[in-house]
């Protein structure tokens, strides 16, 4: 295996989706190719952050603007 | 334009001992109850899912539109066109998915109306590019704990935003929202080859972007 084919079954192996024979494959050329291993680990750690990262509590104004805009249409509705 | 169907989604659970994630929020055992309260007009019951859900929908705007403007517009468009279709709501999916199906919908049409000739999710993504190889550096073990929270969220912001809107959409549902490729495919109306190489690409070029902030080398 080649760096460029481990690059096109990257998302298959980081999900877990690859054959045990591909998945074999792709893990000898990780034990012997450095910048592959690397490329990997931060790949991985690219979807964890993103993943695991809350998101940030909304502006005051924002939600506020929200609210409104509900409790306006919950009216129109009552109406 | 009416809400998306809810489709049946199966739920892998998560391998024991897995980190909470924040993309997707945790299933919560009330939700059913609230839905069905909601759907029979308590208004306080919707209010408890708006709140529960807002920031997660404005963060999936952000990500989509790139914009705070568009952002607010398709979390306000998402819960009040949510409200009005919540009788046609079966059931068949987490109330959380079918939400994120209504702000996607809204999303992609912000999108649309502001770059009507730079926004096509079917176009030919570039192939064979091995930049992928530049900037390879370690990045140690926790790079997000070297950073304040409020620093965190701005590099993340700013990563995602400068990706192309296909590749963003893409990561957004599969990455971070959790949706499976046949569902993203189906959202997207995007085949599920075209699904894949978008994330492969976007995933690259994200770990690329992050590459500047995170690498083992650099001290914030």
């Amino acid at each position: 295996m080649k760096c460029t084919n481990l690059i096109e079954e990257l998302s298959g192996y980081l999900d877990g989706a690859l054959s045990a024979a591909l998945r074999a494959e792709l893990e000898e050329h990780l034990a012997k190719c450095k910048k592959c291993r690397i490329v990997v680990d931060t790949c991985k750690k690219t979807i964890d952050i993103y993943c695991n990262a809350e998101p940030v509590p909304l502006p005051e104004d924002t939600r506020s603007r929200l609210h409104s805009a509900l409790r306006e249409k919950l009216q129109q509705r009552r109406a | 334009m009416s809400a998306p169907k809810a489709n049946p989604v199966n739920v892998t659970p998560a391998p024991a001992g897995a980190p909470p994630r924040g993309g997707v929020p945790a299933p919560v055992d009330d939700e059913l109850q609230v839905v069905t309260a909601a759907r029979a007009g308590d208004v306080s019951a919707f209010e408890t899912l708006v709140n529960r859900y807002e920031r997660k929908i404005f963060r999936l705007g952000m990500n989509i539109t790139g914009s705070r403007e568009d952002a607010e517009d398709v979390m306000q468009e998402a819960f009040l066109k949510a409200y009005e279709h919540l009788p046609e709501f079966e059931g068949n999916s987490r109330f959380y998915t079918w939400l994120v199906r209504i702000a996607v919908n809204q999303a992609l049409m912000k999108l649309r109306k502001r770059r009507p000739n730079q926004v096509s999710l079917d176009e030919e993504i570039e192939t064979g590019d091995d930049s992928f190889f530049r900037d390879v550096e370690d990045w140690g073990p926790s790079p997000a704990e070297r950073y304040e929270q409020t620093q965190l969220h701005d590099i993340l912001n700013e990563a995602i935003s400068e990706l192309d809107p296909s590749f963003r959409i893409v990561f957004q549902l599969r990455d971070i929202e959790e949706m499976s490729t046949e569902e993203t495919a189906d959202v997207l109306h995007l085949s599920v080859p075209a699904v894949k190489s978008r994330l492969l690409r976007a995933r690259l070029k994200l770990r690329q972007k992050l590459n500047r902030y995170f690498r083992r080398s650099e001290t914030p």
